[in-house]
């Protein structure tokens, strides 16, 4: 075959993921590996590297400590909760959007589609702060019923776990759309109509033909929000109770506020570890005719 | 009474007619092909049969109850799509199964049943394979077997053997006639291929733009083709344009002659002539043509000629193998016919 490109051009143009991989995913994370097995210390950065410590060697504590100890334990449990709850909601309202995408008329496809992206066209905060200003004390929504003297007090609808899933919810629910729209429109509407044609009323057809067929495609939409759910800090910490102590409040929480970077780093890694079960079962399932 | 009654059934997809004001009934126990090119109508009309289209104005009656507004999974009949459709998360056993657990047949019953089902399709031990591991014939099998399970008194075949490569399909062809025979049940199948309408077919129904042009047995339907379009579709006739002299003569300027055919009703606007009802004469006779043989192509059995005619018309003219060798290109040769091989086109 002709090469496109003489010498070296053409060799380096395969190596380019390569090369952004290493740079923006191994790097990172190998500094983070270091650091969760280097020791805390006054100072900035706040962090000994472990050849830097004469005679301690590599600092296990940290990893231990979040290994072991039940406040993180129950940090991961409460993300893995939220996340797969997310999740979950997220295909009970995208699994009918999908498919009323893909029954749609084509003509209007594109804009319906459109409709559902349209959140990823404005900020992120400021979407989450407009729902801070609908649900709190003195909040819109708080305000008409007291106006309509349907409530005497305000309700406490920020801060609150339905508060919390709410703007999960809101944030993840394109990312559950699309992969079930992409499989759901792969699908064979002859097997449909020959599944009616053995008898089936709509609701066996649904049940026998539609949803065992659309499951590949249900299992990557529930992967597509919980991975990136189970790590979200930004949600819980501006509608969620105090109590949802999700691990990327925690990891923040000791990045920032307890200094502790060997502790963060360590929280960080297991998160990844966590997360790679799932991330793998996804590719398995991409994999997939 | 007939066991389907299609009367008048339209149906429009935007400005287009894919049904005009249809008419047919199908008697039970028969095999009805529907031929036609693609857009003739001939799937829409299956679908509407079917249920998964709705006519827009006609009657669709089945042993008299009128089926429309009837939803597909409530009719009394069964379709074997085109693609098979089988469910690729279900075993050939359950494939066969499903129309009869929809049904709530009970499970020895139904185990009994879709054991005969695979074992008339010769698909016995084929049970627990994928749909995905089966070949093109044998796929075909099991969505016949599916749709004949339930033993419906009409079965609706899209294009049964288009998938399939040539020498399959003969014996496939042979093989749905003996089960059609076999359960007993009405056949409509929809086809785009003249050799499989007429090999197959207690009768042909022949479509052109949603209309029924021709409907009869294959002998009559391929001998005496009503329309330009029916002999041109079927076999291949050559159309001779021309018109008719008063004196029982077709004037026929294309062919620098007047041909006198055994039956000339009034309106007839062409004549049809088969090219292998054309014989190749040294002298002349009652009725010939001069022309020179413009190209030849060997077919195995005949060769196909191409001759032009004195009066510039090209005929196909079928040479057959034990005539001896075909005339060279170039050679001039006289043309001839019987006058009742001339068949009258109404348009």
């Amino acid at each position: 075959m002709r090469r496109l490109l003489p010498g070296w051009p053409s060799r380096l143009v395969p190596a380019l993921p390569g090369l952004w991989l290493l740079l923006f995913v191994a790097a990172p994370l190998l500094v983070v590996a270091v650091l969760a097995l280097s020791w805390a210390a006054e100072g900035v950065p706040p962090f000994a590297l472990p050849w830097a410590v004469p005679g301690q060697g590599l600092n296990t504590e940290a990893l231990a400590l979040a290994l072991w100890d039940g406040y993180y334990r129950a940090a991961f449990l409460d993300a893995l909760l939220v996340a797969g709850g997310t999740a979950g909601l997220c295909l009970l309202l995208a699994f009918p959007m999908a498919l009323g995408l893909v029954r749609a008329p084509a003509r209007s496809r594109p804009l319906l589609l459109g409709l559902v992206l349209l959140p990823f066209w404005t900020g992120f905060l400021p979407r989450l702060g407009a729902w801070v200003g609908l649900l709190r004390d003195e909040g819109w929504i708080n305000s008409l019923l007291q106006s309509l003297g349907l409530i005497e007090a305000p309700l406490p609808l920020l801060y609150s776990w339905p508060a919390l899933f709410l703007g999960m919810v809101h944030a993840y629910l394109p990312f559950a759309v699309l992969p079930l729209y992409t499989a759901l429109s792969r699908r064979d509407p002859a097997l449909e109509e020959a599944a009616a044609d053995l008898g089936a009323g709509p609701w066996p057809v649904f049940l026998t033909v539609t949803l065992p067929l659309a499951l590949p495609g249900l299992a990557a939409a529930f992967l597509l929000v919980f991975i990136p759910a189970a790590g979200e800090y930004v949600i819980p910490e501006l509608l969620g109770p105090p109590e949802a102590q999700m691990v990327g409040r925690v990891l923040f929480q000791e990045f920032f506020q307890n200094r502790d970077w060997p502790v963060a780093a360590a929280l960080a890694v297991l998160l990844l570890l966590v997360l790679l079960v799932p991330i793998r079962l996804f590719q398995r399932l991409e994999a997939e005719p | 009474m007939p066991l389907l009654s299609l009367r008048g059934l339209t149906r429009r997809f935007g400005s287009t007619l894919a049904l005009d004001g249809l008419d047919l009934d199908v008697a039970a126990g028969e095999f009805l092909t529907l031929l036609g090119g693609s857009g003739s109508g001939k799937s829409t009309l299956l679908r509407v049969i079917a249920g998964f289209e709705a006519a827009d104005s006609g009657a669709l009656l089945f042993e008299g109850r009128d089926l429309a507004g009837v939803p597909p999974h409530l009719r009394p009949l069964n379709m074997m799509f085109q693609s098979y459709a089988l469910f690729p998360h279900l075993s050939v056993a359950g494939n066969v199964a499903y129309g009869l657990k929809r049904d709530g047949v009970p499970r020895a019953e139904r185990d009994r049943r879709v054991a005969e089902a695979l074992a008339m399709v010769g698909l016995s031990g084929f049970e627990g394979r994928a749909p995905q591991r089966l070949s093109g014939g044998q796929k075909q099998r099991v969505a016949l077997a599916r749709a004949l399970v339930k033993r419906p008194r009409l079965l609706l075949l899209d294009e049964p053997l288009g998938a399939l490569d040539a020498n399959l399909r003969e014996r496939t062809g042979f093989e749905l006639r003996a089960l059609q025979r076999e359960t007993g049940a009405a056949f409509i199948m929809v086809t785009h291929d003249q050799n499989e309408a007429l090999a197959l077919a207690d009768r042909v129904a022949v479509l052109e733009q949603g209309r029924l042009v021709q409907l009869g047995p294959p002998r009559e339907v391929y001998d005496r083709p009503a329309t330009r379009f029916v002999a041109a579709f079927l076999g291949a006739a050559n159309v001779l344009e021309g018109e008719a002299d008063g004196q029982g003569g077709f004037a026929c300027p294309a062919l620098g002659a007047t041909l006198r055919p055994t039956q000339l009703p009034p309106g007839t606007a062409a004549l049809a002539l088969r090219p292998e009802r054309i014989f190749v004469r040294a002298a002349g006779g009652p009725e010939t043509v001069g022309g020179v043989v413009e190209d030849i192509a060997f077919r195995g059995d005949d060769s196909l000629l191409l001759v032009r005619a004195a009066g510039g018309a090209l005929l196909r003219v079928s040479h057959a193998e034990e005539d001896g060798p075909p005339p060279p290109r170039g050679a001039a040769l006289r043309l001839g016919w019987e006058a009742a091989s001339l068949v009258p086109l109404s348009r």
